[in-house]
């Protein structure tokens, strides 16, 4: 908690210089984003069933990424 | 083991960092909200998937269909409806040693809506998981918001789950648990290769969280271990738990047209699980209408601190397990995929129709937890483990 307000003076400070932020990579060079090969999770039905395979023996859940957690299936 | 105030104390850390977070999170998100001009964000594909799984390993089969629907107005709606169903045939080693082996089914409902304002999404879901002796209903509120020219992408979301558990064997057992579910993410366009994407997801548990059918083992008499062990003794759990979970994954497109994905995460608990996951993958286009997926997946944790392979009375300590998914173990998976595209140029009022099949191999190797199932107990039991075969086979059309 002590940490806390140590972080959001400069946090502040960062976001009030947002605004004016460039984006660095322009719309027309993301061509080699868009392509499907480049999504987290490319097919959602698979990544939730590889998702609860791991999550009903493994201890660990959450933060798999690229699908939300909490199916409520413990 | 009673809940000592250090316990308690560190519970409240556990639950104040997770809100604190969240907190610094949605100062962050309103500032960004407010002080950015619009930019047109992007709702999913409409796209249907029909999927077969099949999971074998370690005694337990578990099948099933998975069928995901998702369509949109093209402006500002998007909905999706997952139908998801396992059938269950179980044999495991926990069965073997105090049960019989049983079939089982489970299906799963869930449905989500999402709402676009110019580079704001809002989604609202609602999940029911139903088995025999579990029933399980999900609800979720989740906001994204794309900023700095559509660089960064950064989401909250909560989720509660209210769970029912009774027992097949026992009429008296009702009882209840809930989830609440904290999650952040950010995704990040580093350069016009790589991509970032970081997630947060603190999770708190609280009520009914054992198993009611697993026993674990202990001595017949704790100053002779010769005289054997017995399964007469439930497990006891607490009735709250709290975990935090970080991960990082990497996204780089190759220099040729293929890309690569390096993912890790930590997880940590109240429980004193500590985990961490690595993986790596490689995704390969080849010619017009394939792509094949190769990757390899490392996971390690470290056992709760209330688990035991052997106890030595049925009161050693106030709260006792024998759950191998709570043992100190290591798994490791190799996966292969392979997609093809049906059309070339899209069909009619298709855009777009893939075949998938995916298929992993699991090996897990368990440290703490032996094999009994031979009548030998530790330390003279061997430590156990087992492969699993999965396999996903489904279509995708895109409209």
């Amino acid at each position: 908690m002590k940490y806390t307000k140590h972080l959001l003076l400069p946090l502040l400070l960062l976001l009030n210089g947002c605004s004016s932020l460039e984006p660095w990579v322009k719309p027309y060079e993301r061509a080699h984003l868009a392509d499907p090969i480049m999504s987290f999770s490319r097919d959602p039905v698979s990544s939730a069933y590889y998702g609860h395979v791991y999550q009903v023996r493994e201890g660990a859940r959450g933060a798999e990424g690229g699908h939300g957690g909490g199916c409520g299936c413990n | 083991m009673a809940a000592t105030d250090k316990e308690v104390r560190r519970i409240m850390d556990h639950c104040c960092q997770a809100m604190v977070w969240a907190g610094i999170l949605s100062v962050v998100l309103v500032l960004l909200l407010t002080s950015l001009p619009a930019v047109s964000g992007v709702l999913p594909e409409d796209r249907a998937d029909a999927l077969y799984h099949s999971y074998d390993g370690g005694g337990v089969e578990v099948t099933g269909p998975s069928y995901l629907i998702r369509k949109g107005d093209n402006k500002r709606f998007s909905g999706s409806i997952n139908y998801y169903a396992d059938s269950i045939t179980s044999a495991s080693v926990d069965v073997i040693t105090q049960g019989s082996p049983y079939n089982e089914s489970r299906t799963q409902w869930s449905g989500s809506l999402d709402y676009m304002h110019a580079d704001t999404t809002m989604t609202v879901s609602y999940g029911n998981s139903d088995e025999s002796d579990y029933t399980a209903d999900t609800y979720g509120f989740s906001i994204s918001q794309s900023m700095f020219g559509d660089l960064t992408t950064v989401s909250l979301g909560y989720s509660y789950g209210n769970d029912d558990i009774t027992s097949n064997v026992n009429p008296d057992l009702d009882q209840d648990a809930e989830h609440k579910n904290y999650h952040i993410s950010l995704t990040q366009i580093l350069t016009k290769n790589l991509l970032l994407s970081l997630n947060y997801d603190g999770v708190t548990d609280q009520g009914y969280l054992q198993n009611p059918y697993r026993n674990v083992l202990v001595l017949n008499d704790p100053l002779d271990p010769a005289a054997g062990a017995n399964f007469n003794t439930p497990e006891r759990y607490p009735r709250t738990r709290t975990s935090n979970a970080m991960s990082a994954s990497f996204l780089y497109y190759l220099p040729y047209r293929a890309s690569m994905k390096l993912f890790y995460r930590y997880y940590t608990d109240d429980w004193d699980i500590d985990a961490h996951t690595a993986q790596i993958s490689y995704t390969h286009p080849w010619r017009d209408r394939w792509i094949f997926d190769a990757s390899f997946r490392y996971y390690e944790q470290t056992e709760a601190d209330f688990y035991a392979d052997l106890f030595l009375f049925p009161d050693q300590q106030n709260f006792m397990a024998r759950d191998k998914e709570l043992s100190e173990f290591k798994d490791y998976t190799a996966g292969f995929g392979v997609t093809y595209n049906v059309f070339k140029q899209g069909w009619g009022h298709l855009d777009k129709a893939t075949i998938n099949l995916r298929y992993d191999h699991i090996w897990f190797n368990y440290d703490n937890f032996t094999d009994v199932k031979n009548g030998v107990i530790p330390p003279q039991a061997d430590t156990y483990d087992f492969t699993a075969d999965v396999i996903q086979l489904f279509a995708s059309v895109w409209y």
